[in-house]
């Protein structure tokens, strides 16, 4: 056969393949063992050596080039197979799944994290206390003795006559000094109890962070610096704090910290009860009466406590208006956290 | 505590600041305000008019027409008030002004504009005003509904109402700190006003002239020194009852207390003045004209003057004549000493009294006064001398009675002046500034302590009203609320601990956490204590550990009458919660303490903590909270953990779907479905499956030590295992012979399938497992495999385990 006949016939046969199947019958035809390629170079087998030289030259490119051609049709096929199949396996995307579900810590839980994340931050020890403590450690060492005011001010729940439930964290200070080993610098928290009838703002069980930092030097300047950071990072750089005098009987002086009210910026709104400002926690300096309560001496050492609601902090948080809430444990509120 | 600007302007007349800037100055000293109201919001146009003329409304028989002279003019005003009268004097609105209320309507606390208008068909021209509707209570003024007579006050027609009723002032609520005793007291907040402004302080008039001589008007004896340290009196003759000059009567009112009579409304002015409470006797009532005060005995009984019998016991202080008891020492008088509209003669009594035991019988009492909240908070003894001066002066000042020449008194062990000195460096090593010691001076001299400086020491004279300062951080504190907390700088202290990685607790905790969030669970919270009613509930045993409860001794009530020794009752009742509210497939958990009674009650109870999570809804069941365990557990590093029923013995679960979890013999916790019963006593009508880890336990053995082991480099060989045993057959049995046959080689071992029904015998079920096996050395080849399963076999067969065919 002739071959151009050949490349002729190639070029019209491809042209009519739209199909993989087709173009495999095609190679079969023209590139298998027993092809038409095949058997031309069979024939060159008995052809003398200077037309061998002449033709096998002739029948090589005609095997190269139908290879080629074969090539580029099959690329364009596949492709074309390909994208079909692909067409079928078509999914809606929009179809929600199922059995999604993740639960969420409780809101109270959330802001102890943070408020521990802040203090771990600038290097506080965690150290955890009893939640049934002895008198003696819950008011007696704290500067509050047998008939002071100030358990009146916290109602307290009593086991007996020396063990009640720890109405403030403040204990665990006592616990720590004691120890006697300097410098200290911790915070502690944990569930805290007050016979308060449940209302929207009070509950008989509620959480406290307690921070205590004792050395030799420690002053309300420390303080000041160390709240206010508290307060920038909890609540946001632009917050501004305000400290007043205030009365604590373990500490003296005593301050309570405000921060500028985040919703109104210190404007004044129904949030902050027009005042600008919002009460975030009670400090001051350990006072000298409480190192000797606790042993220590106490021309030698000084040093700040401080102690923060921790409900207080997420009703203020999360804007929530009613304490119940929090100890109601619907998952519609949970869930919002 | 409250104070009006008026009151507090009688000893600080030159303050002169908006409430705004008063509000903030004296919350920044110390004083916080805690709100403020000014009397006049909302009133305007309001002048005193008098009715001149009062005429029947033509169409309406409720409304009557009064001319209304109002100074520049007269005008009509209709009413439908019952209780005017020609002639009455009375607040008036005109037109355009504005009142707090009108009929009960205070439009959201914005006031109302009263108009000109038509009532039914005649002209009104403004309102006269009721006191309720200038934003007063009535019961402070009157017993007398209707329209507010003035006919009694000295004012003209045409005057400012406003300012004749003295509602041009404004109102404070201070907190103050149960250490500051001087300023439950107007003239103590007055002194920290005057140190806060730097204006002057006017001490009040305590200068009076006595009529007469008698020495023995009584004789006192005090029995219980130690409850009463102070009793001073004064006899006045010729007592004059009527009502309080108005100028008295609006001090009392704006803070609002009721005016009564003179001598009433004196001892009230003086106790808010001083804040040391004041007794009235009536004098002919006192027999043997003695009085002694004792501790009262068990049982006695006693009328107070709100007509009450109170039933006392030997630990409470009463005053007594020769007879009867006339009072309980600091709470309240009795009926039968009281002063009525006709006494002739008043003993005048000013004491100082223990504060805790008056705190204990106002309590044990129930019985809470003005007189006992001030007494509580423990008193300056000196201040009840001086109240009773002051309450003299204004006798003398208003001429309502003669008063004694002497002041028959016991006055025992009476406190002086205290000195203290302190460093003025070491109060600013404290503080952190560098405060002068002059500018320390000046601060202390300010709030009357008085201060003398040499070199670096402060001599400061403490007045003993100020109980509260005692020692070198007392003075620091002085100092620095007038120097300003704000001016001290933002400092860190220098203290550096070594950074400390998170302990077991901690990484247990957050494994718990994390576990838990993703799957899907809730943390919830509930009280600490409970009813004792939950543990029948529950179906506890009498030797379960929870059933050793502690009892609080003042419990809120039964409901809150235990502490919990478990969480379940917690988070079944949560569970609850949420199913009424038709919360589907809710799972939920919660992290806390329990407390065991301790044997030795001198100790402290014995708190655990512990984790308790539980759910209902699609997919829960008893394999699923046992498969979030198994996540538990690989994360903190305890493998192989065994699940036992044998020896699980809580009756609110299932009797044959609980189990007991162990690690290494150590009980680690239980997990089971909730008992219908239980279920039905906490309203929930789905499966419950609960599982309690102990917290403590869990950390103790939580294993956080990695270290790298070897991975093949060959490839494995897998083969499955089908075998048949009876139902009732724990396949834990297999699992324990198949490891031990098997030696180093098998990786890993997978029970996935198990098959009950038709192809197999009754009572009998099969199970598959999937074995892996691989070697860190060579590649296996099927001869090695081959003789380690027939070996597993024929080990399964000697328990009657076989092949499934």
């Amino acid at each position: 056969m002739n071959i151009a006949e050949i490349k002729e016939e190639v070029l019209e046969s491809l042209k009519n393949i739209k199909s993989l199947p087709e173009l495999e019958n095609f190679r079969i035809s023209y590139l298998s063992k027993k092809g038409k390629v095949s058997l031309l170079m069979q024939e060159l087998k008995t052809f003398s050596n200077e037309e061998k030289k002449k033709y096998g030259k002739e029948i090589n490119d005609i095997k190269l080039f139908i290879e080629d051609e074969f090539k580029k049709c099959f690329n364009f096929l596949n492709e074309k197979f390909i994208e079909e199949k692909l067409k079928t396996e078509a999914i809606d995307v929009t179809i929600p799944v199922k059995n999604y579900s993740i639960g969420h810590i409780h809101p109270c839980t959330k802001v102890y994290n943070e408020v521990k994340f802040i203090f771990k931050n600038m290097g506080y020890e965690v150290i955890t206390g009893p939640e049934i403590e002895y008198d003696e450690y819950n008011f007696e060492k704290l500067n509050i003795e047998k008939g002071h005011p100030a358990r009146d001010e916290q109602d307290t729940f009593y086991i007996n006559e020396n063990i009640v439930l720890r109405t403030q964290t403040s204990p665990v200070q006592a616990r720590v000094m004691e120890k006697g080993k300097l410098p200290i610098k911790m915070i502690s928290a944990g569930r805290v109890f007050r016979s308060d009838a449940v209302d929207a703002t009070h509950s008989p069980t509620f959480h406290q962070i307690e921070g205590l930092v004792v050395d030799k030097n420690i002053t309300f300047s420390d303080l000041k610096g160390v709240l206010d950071s508290f307060a920038k990072a909890f609540f946001g750089e632009n917050v501004k704090t305000r400290f007043r005098p205030h009365h604590f009987p373990f500490t003296e002086p005593s301050a309570e910290m405000d921060v500028s009210c985040f919703k109104c910026k210190g404007k004044g709104c129904r949030f902050c009860k027009n005042e600008g400002w919002i009460e975030i926690l009670g400090c001051g300096m350990v006072n000298p009466k409480v190192y000797e309560l606790c042993g220590l001496d106490k021309e030698n050492h000084q040093g700040f406590a401080f102690g923060i609601g921790i409900e207080r902090l997420a009703l203020l948080k999360y804007e929530i208006d009613d304490m119940r809430l929090l100890y109601e444990n619907d998952v519609r509120f949970l869930n919002q956290f | 505590m409250k104070a009006s600007n008026n009151f507090l302007k009688l000893y600080v007349p030159n303050l002169n600041v908006s409430e705004k800037e008063f509000a903030e100055k004296i919350t920044l000293t110390g004083t916080k305000v805690e709100t403020y109201e000014r009397l006049d919001k909302n009133l305007s146009n309001i002048v005193v008019g008098k009715i001149t003329k009062i005429e029947k409304h033509p169409d309406a028989d409720k409304l009557v027409i009064c001319m209304v002279d109002v100074g520049k003019e007269i005008v009509q005003i209709v009413t439908g008030a019952k209780n005017v009268y020609e002639g009455m004097i009375c607040p008036v609105v005109l037109p355009n002004g504005m009142v707090k209320t009108s009929h009960n309507i205070d439009n959201d606390g914005k006031g109302v504009i009263i108009k000109k208008g038509k009532l039914r068909g005649v002209e009104s021209f403004g309102m006269l005003c009721s006191i309720e509707e200038l934003g007063r209570p009535n019961s402070l003024y009157t017993d007398v509904d209707g329209i507010f007579d003035m006919s009694n006050l000295k004012c003209n027609v045409g005057d400012d109402a406003i300012k004749v009723l003295e509602l041009d002032d404004i109102v404070y609520d201070f907190e103050i700190t149960s250490n500051r005793i001087d300023c439950y007291s107007v003239i103590g907040i007055a002194k920290e006003v005057a140190a806060t402004f730097e204006i002057d302080y006017v001490e009040p008039n305590t200068q009076f002239k006595t009529s007469f001589s008698d020495k023995n008007y009584i004789s006192i004896d005090v029995k219980n020194k130690e409850l009463c340290s102070v009793f001073s009196t004064r006899l006045i003759k010729n007592v004059d009852i009527k009502e309080s000059p108005e100028w008295l009567k609006n001090k009392l009112r704006a803070v609002g207390i009721r005016p009564i009579n003179n001598f009433v409304d004196i001892t009230n002015f003086v106790m808010m003045e001083y804040g040391q409470p004041m007794h009235a006797y009536d004098y002919e009532t006192i027999e043997g004209k003695k009085i002694i005060v004792k501790t009262a005995r068990d049982g006695e009984k006693f009328k107070t003057l709100d007509g009450q019998d109170r039933i006392l016991d030997n630990t409470m202080l009463t005053i007594n004549d020769e007879k009867k008891i006339l009072g309980i020492a600091g709470i309240m008088g009795g009926e039968n000493s009281m002063i009525t509209e006709n006494v002739k003669t008043v003993l005048l009594e000013a004491a100082n009294f223990n504060g805790v035991n008056v705190r204990y019988t106002s309590k044990k009492l129930g019985l809470r006064t003005e007189a006992s909240n001030l007494f509580e908070k423990g008193l300056d003894p000196n201040n009840a001398i001086k109240a009773l001066d002051r309450a003299c002066a204004l006798i003398c000042e208003l001429g309502i009675g003669e008063i004694s020449d002497e002041s028959i008194s016991i006055i025992d062990n009476l406190t002086s002046e205290r000195e203290i000195s302190v460093s003025a460096n070491k109060i600013n090593n404290l503080l952190g500034t560098k405060i002068e010691t002059y500018e320390m001076k000046t601060i202390l001299d300010k709030i009357d302590l008085y201060t003398t400086i040499n070199n670096d020491t402060l001599n400061i004279k403490v007045p003993t009203i100020r109980k509260d300062i005692l020692g070198f951080a007392d003075i620091a504190e002085e100092i620095i609320r007038f120097y300003g907390y704000d001016n001290v700088s933002l400092t860190f202290d220098n203290v550096h601990l070594i950074p400390k990685l998170k302990d077991n607790n901690e990484l247990v905790e957050d494994e718990l956490y994390n576990i838990l969030t993703y799957n899907g669970f809730f943390e919830i919270m509930n009280y600490s204590f409970e009813s004792q009613k939950v543990y029948e509930k529950l179906m506890y045993n009498d030797d379960d550990f929870e059933m050793k409860q502690i009892k609080i001794l003042n419990p809120l009530g039964e409901d809150f009458s235990v502490m919990r020794t478990q969480l379940i009752n917690g988070l079944l009742s949560s569970l609850s919660n949420n199913y009424k509210k038709q919360n589907k497939n809710v799972k939920l958990f919660e992290l806390a303490n329990i407390y065991i009674k301790n044997e030795n009650d001198k100790e402290l109870p014995i708190e655990k903590k512990v984790l308790t999570f539980g759910a209902y809804g699609d997919d829960v069941d008893f394999y699923y909270i046992k498969l979030i365990c198994e996540k538990i557990f690989n994360q903190i590093g305890l493998f192989d953990v065994r699940y036992s029923d044998l020896d699980i013995k809580y009756n609110f679960l299932h009797p044959y779907r609980r189990a007991n979890i162990y690690f290494k013999n150590k009980l680690i916790g239980y997990l089971g479905e909730v008992s219908f019963k239980v279920l039905k006593s906490y309203d929930i009508d789905k499966t419950v499956t609960i599982c309690n880890l102990y917290f403590d336990e869990l950390c103790e053995l939580a294993d956080f030590n990695k270290k790298y082991n070897e991975v093949s480099k060959f490839p494995s060989v897998e083969r499955d295992l089908s075998l048949v045993i009876k139902k009732e057959f724990k396949v834990d049995e297999i699992k324990k012979i198949i490891i031990e046959n098997s030696g180093k080689l098998l990786k890993h071992l997978d029970l996935y399938d198990i098959y009950e029904g038709s192809q197999l015998p009754d009572g009998f079920k099969s199970v598959t497992y999937n074995l892996l096996f691989s070697s860190l050395d060579h590649t296996l080849v099927d001869d090695e495999v081959d003789a380690i399963i027939n070996k597993i076999i024929s080990k399964l067969n000697e328990i009657g385990v076989e092949i499934r065919k």
